[in-house]
């Protein structure tokens, strides 16, 4: 009887705690703050994983994992996304119908510029992503779009990548409120479960990353878009962020949402600010 | 721009190691495409490396060896600046081949 | 730390029994008709539509509507029955897990 009574005043208690400290996080959550947000997300991989050194997050799993760490290290003299890398660079290069080019359409003429994106557009409202730019480019001059998950995509964005190798991420939330708001979104996206398995991004790549995940090793998510686009041993060859997303919700057992939909380039809005600083290692080879 | 064959080659003290990366389908024949049809078998079947007149290095492969197969060995001998020759012949006929210098 | 995963583990089994209302009010009809199916498809469609409009559907209920539309084509409305319903259970589920993380979503936030 005392015991029953005990564990009733305990859960009472318990239950109190619990929405005290719910209604608290709500009025953090109200205004957002992605300084804060920021300096939070890093303490916590670098309490996490204290004998990773900040920059080699971006490596994912090859930073956590020793034996896979020698693999990749091995198989980075003579990497798997040097033909991708090629073609990229050829596309890059090759003129519209129209005679201009992606340089035309792209600040320092597309050279050294991944890391500034996705930046928010004040005159649209909306955030742009790289791979979102590139086919305005096409459009603009007359050329059809290309899929943002296929192979064409993957290796121009590579070849960008490669171009920043070793730039440090260096998104910019402007002072408005819509950036704020696409920011706030994005962090929302990235912390909803979602799926008939339920899994958050931040269940896998927050709350147990270095874990296995069938054979896979879970990348953190501090520095996860770093590498992007990625050669997959899985996917056999390159794959664009739009891939990544996609291809996640729909292994959680959820639809993914259409590439490039606004839900994603928020994602990726936030995700990159998060790894603010840390730099550029795309494109990147994963298993 | 052609040439599927990447291949470096180092000489260390006695042995040269070498690296390659093949761009090549290797299609097994057990995957169907967007109509529902198999895409048929294409792959490397035979993969040789020559050096001073001699196989240093010959692979008999089939489909369980994955899309832009990766290489890595060391042989016996070879010297800075000698020719190292590689080469390889597939289900379809084709062949490729690449010569490259020892560093 | 712990608390906060408390909670979720209460908000996760608050997601479970809706899916069990829903299962132990299911009954099975004696012989399924293609009326009883066509009622049973439209609800669960009308369900994942709404789930659609929440941009949060899942893909085991796509799956059971197709299972649902291939069963009543061959002609086994029991089946197809059951499996629409299964399939207004899933889209229902999703339509509550999208109301649920509104909130339950600040829970995994790193602070």
């Amino acid at each position: 009887m005392s015991v029953r009574s005990w564990l009733k005043l305990a859960l009472a208690a318990f239950a109190a705690l619990a929405l005290s400290a719910i209604s608290l996080a709500g009025a953090v959550a109200d205004k957002p703050d992605p300084v804060a947000d920021a300096n939070a997300f890093r303490n916590y991989f670098v309490k996490k994983f204290p004998n990773v050194k900040l920059e080699d997050f971006v490596n994912g799993p090859y930073a956590l994992n020793e034996d896979m760490r020698r693999q990749w290290l091995e198989k980075e003299q003579f990497p798997p996304y040097e033909f991708s890398l090629e073609m990229g660079k050829e596309l890059f290069a090759r003129p519209f119908a129209n005679g201009k080019h992606y340089s035309d359409c792209l600040p320092n003429q597309g050279i050294g510029i991944r890391q500034n994106f996705p930046y928010f557009d004040e005159k649209e409202g909306k955030v742009v992503t790289l791979e979102l730019a590139l086919n305005r480019c096409r459009e603009a001059n007359g050329e059809e779009v290309i899929s943002y998950v296929g192979e064409e995509m993957a290796a121009l964005t590579a070849h960008m990548a490669f171009t920043s190798r070793g730039k440090p991420f260096d998104i910019k939330i402007p002072n408005d409120p819509r950036a704020l708001e696409a920011y706030q979104n994005g962090k929302r996206y990235f912390y909803t479960r979602r799926g008939q398995l339920n899994f958050s991004c931040a269940t896998c790549h927050v709350q147990n990353p270095g874990e296995r995940m069938r054979a896979e090793v879970l990348a953190p998510a501090l520095g996860i878009l770093n590498a992007l686009p990625i050669y997959r041993s899985e996917w056999g060859g390159m794959g664009t962020t739009s891939r990544r997303f996609t291809t996640c919700n729909s292994q959680i057992r959820g639809v993914p949402l259409e590439p490039q939909a606004d839900e994603y380039r928020d994602l990726e809005y936030y995700l990159s600010y998060v790894s603010n600083g840390l730099p550029i290692s795309g494109p990147g080879a994963r298993p | 721009m052609a040439s599927s064959i990447r291949v470096r080659a180092i000489a260390n003290g006695e042995i040269t190691e070498v690296q390659t990366l093949i761009q090549h389908p290797m299609d097994s024949g057990f995957v169907k495409d967007d109509k529902g049809e198999f895409i048929p078998a294409h792959f490397i079947q035979e993969l040789t490396f020559e050096y001073d007149g001699r196989k240093v290095f010959v692979a008999d492969w089939g489909t369980a060896v994955s899309k832009d197969p990766y290489v890595k060995f060391s042989f016996k001998g070879g010297n800075k600046g000698d020719d190292l020759k590689v080469s390889w012949i597939d289900n379809k006929g084709a062949t490729d081949n690449a010569t490259v210098k020892i560093q | 730390m712990s608390m906060i995963g408390s909670t979720a583990q209460i908000r996760l089994c608050c997601l479970l029994v809706p899916m069990w209302l829903i299962a132990s009010t299911v009954s099975v009809p004696a012989a399924g008709s293609e009326a009883e199916f066509k009622a049973a498809f439209a609800a669960a469609e009308a369900a994942e539509k709404e789930a659609e409009g929440l941009r949060n559907r899942w893909t085991a209920t796509e799956a059971a509507l197709t299972e649902a539309n291939k069963a009543a084509d061959r002609g086994d409305f029991d089946q197809a029955i059951s499996q629409a319903k299964e399939a207004e259970a899933l889209a229902k589920a999703s339509i509550f897990q999208d109301t649920n993380e509104k909130d339950a979503w600040k829970n995994l936030e790193i602070r």
